[in-house]
């Protein structure tokens, strides 16, 4: 209680204009920033492992199972920054058990199961069947302990089986793609549907969250490919990246074309809101709306990128281009998901003046678990990553 | 002998229907907890009903008289004590605003505290054209976003019309304080869950009126009922040009404002 208050007597000064006295605590900070981000990763790294399945995109083939483990380690992460910022986490479970069918943040706990569950685990079980299965014939010890518990001690490698088991990797994927748009445009629409709330009010607001979270996660993708094969002593493949960088590249035009639109279409409007939101944009939100969300994290990598394609440029420069580029668009879209939800708590819902938003350093709510909570994911992937080599040469014939 | 043969038999083979049946009845039980603590929370409800106070028979609202409000702040206070709201000036049920129209066009409006010790009255440098106060308070809409956002269903609506919040259930995620586009809710630091004004629902339940109503000394505040016909808030519906806030966002709000300006919002 006195550290909340103790908080929030600096933040008086801050203030410019009207707000409701209520409004001077900022309520979804931090941690709910890092939340759609996080989904964002998982949605975009799911579809570019669709893409090379569905698409049957060769090129891209090396990276579809980085793509599915990467996804599970940031889903396995995402509720963790919800249940952190809760007032009171251990009634969280409330949520599966009274739902309230007329709340889009109540379908939280399903959409996130159905995710887990019907979608991922069984895409990724299915895929590594069959080598879960000559892998631990082979090996000895807890690793072999550890395949079959995973293989959950299948043990058909029948032409039959192996058969169905990419008809039904085929099936999942197909379910997959909506599901994973779904994940993330439900997202959008937790901050979309919020009336009260002209920032957030769009319906155009799932749609944006949707690509650009395809957007980050391919370039996620395409940083730990490019991080990870050096380290293994391997070569990176120019056409995979090539590729990766063409889809970035294009989804990146995209969320380019519908953020212009909602942009322009506000101004365009007009509305009430549009004088507070206009002083917002060009004072507070300046430095991480226009300067890092849209040049650094946007027209510099598709400029980039696209010098890359007009002109024939040698490998080297290529990688270092399109690690620049992946790099800042995780700055940009990082700071896109920054922008929606503090930004839409930064004017007051009077329309008539500004509040500000002090990040605290230690607490549940901290810079320091957001820290730990982004650093996590890194972490699983890397035991997957043992556990599930998902490398090329790790496959059994 | 041959029906217990048949006994038997039967209840060696669980047919498919039958185990389908079973496990079902089995899963339900799961349930029973739950019917087990809504009676122990019903403390309340018990006691609302042992005095014959049926939220059925009433609907209730709230007027407030622009003209009529001096800034004075005793609805601020009053509340503040009567709800053991914290006292720190971030948490408010009800607030009073103050707006001053200056003559260059130029609109200040200001709440230090919520108005909680009044304002003062240091000069400008323009002259001020108009000036009025404006309680503020939750609207108990009709159609409420926060009820709508509740993830776990913690805030709901009373069948007298008021909106409540179970703060046993609330899991403190500020969906609510979100939704909510008049600032009417916050989080209470103590308890980490959402509060806001409940028309006083222990007084109302019990023929009183709410807190900041009694401690207005101009009658600004005007509460009742609204579906019947003798009741002072009816007369002053009937006998005022009323608006509420924001309409445009159809959250009908049931605190009707008397001489609003169009400078609120």
């Amino acid at each position: 209680m006195k550290e909340i208050v103790e908080h929030l007597y600096p933040l008086l000064k801050e203030i410019s204009g009207y707000i409701y006295p209520n409004e001077i605590e900022l309520h979804w900070g931090l941690l709910v920033v890092i939340y759609p981000y996080l989904t964002g990763l998982v949605a975009g790294a799911f579809i570019l492992a669709s893409l090379v399945k569905v698409f049957n995109v060769k090129e891209v083939q090396s990276t579809y199972r980085i793509s599915l483990l990467t996804a599970l380690a940031f889903l396995l992460v995402a509720p963790l920054p919800l249940l952190a910022h809760l007032g009171h986490a251990e009634k969280s479970f409330e949520i599966f058990l009274t739902p309230n069918t007329s709340s889009a943040m109540a379908m939280f706990g399903f959409v996130y199961a159905w995710y887990l569950m019907a979608v991922l685990l069984l895409e990724i079980w299915f895929d590594y069947r069959k080598d879960l299965i000559l892998w631990a014939k082979e090996e000895t010890g807890i690793k072999k302990w550890v395949h079959k518990i995973i293989s959950l001690f299948s043990g058909d490698i029948s032409e039959h089986a192996i058969k169905f088991d990419k008809k039904a990797v085929k099936a999942v994927t197909i379910i997959g793609i909506p599901s994973a748009f779904l994940l993330h445009g439900y997202v959008g629409f937790i901050f979309g549907s919020v009336k009260a709330n002209p920032w957030w009010s769009s319906v155009l607001m799932p749609i944006v969250f949707l690509f650009s979270a395809i957007v980050s996660g391919i370039a996620l993708v395409l940083l730990i490919y490019m991080i990870v094969m050096p380290i293994r002593s391997k070569t990176i493949d120019m056409k995979c990246l090539d590729k990766m960088a063409s889809f970035l590249f294009y989804t990146m035009i995209v969320d380019f074309s519908l953020e212009t639109l909602d942009f322009i279409h506000r101004i365009y409007e007009s509305e009430e809101s549009i004088n507070i939101l206009s002083t917002l944009v060009s004072g507070k939100l300046f430095g991480s709306l226009v300067v890092v969300q849209l040049l650094i994290g946007m027209l510099i990598p598709l400029g980039s990128i696209a010098a890359i394609k007009l002109f024939k440029t040698p490998d080297e420069l290529r990688r270092l281009v399109y690690f620049v580029s992946a790099l800042l668009v995780q700055v940009g879209i990082f700071s896109t998901r920054w922008n929606v939800v503090i930004g839409g708590q930064l004017f007051s819902k009077s329309f008539s003046g500004l509040t500000a938003y002090k990040m605290t350093f230690f607490g549940l709510e901290g810079l320091l678990v957001s820290i730990a909570i982004l650093i996590l994911p890194l972490i699983i992937l890397y035991i997957l990553f043992k556990i599930l080599p998902p490398w090329e040469e790790a496959r059994t014939a | 002998m041959n029906i217990l043969k048949l006994l038997e038999n039967d209840s060696k083979s669980v047919g498919r229907r039958e185990f389908v049946e079973k496990s079902f009845l089995s899963f339900l039980s799961l349930l029973i907890p739950k019917f087990l603590l809504a009676e122990e929370k019903s403390d309340n409800i018990k006691w609302i009903l042992s005095n014959e106070y049926s939220p059925n028979d009433h609907y209730w609202a709230m007027g407030i008289d622009i003209s009529k409000c001096i800034g004075c702040g005793r609805c601020v206070e009053a509340c503040k004590k009567e709800n053991s709201v914290p006292d720190e000036p971030f948490f408010f049920r009800t607030w009073v605003e103050r707006y001053r129209i200056l003559e260059n066009g130029e609109t200040l409006i200001d709440s230090p505290n919520g108005a909680m010790n009044s304002f003062n009255d240091e000069p400008l440098e323009e002259n001020i054209i108009r000036s009025f106060f404006v309680p503020k308070i939750c609207n108990q809409c009709d159609n409420p976003p926060c009820v709508q956002v509740c993830p776990v269903g913690a805030t709901f609506q009373t069948p007298d019309g008021v909106v409540l919040v179970d703060s046993e259930y609330c899991i403190g995620c500020r969906y609510c304080i979100q939704a909510c586009p008049y600032g009417a809710r916050f989080l209470n630091p103590e308890t980490r869950t959402a509060e806001k004004c409940t028309f006083c629902y222990h007084r109302i339940s019990r023929g009183k009126v709410p807190a900041c109503v009694e401690a207005c000394p101009t009658q600004a505040r005007i509460f009742g009922e609204i579906k019947k016909k003798a009741s002072p808030l009816v007369r002053f519906l009937r006998l005022n040009k009323i608006s509420v806030l924001k309409p445009y966002l159809n959250t009908e709000p049931k605190v009707f404002y008397a001489n609003l300006d169009m400078e609120v919002k």
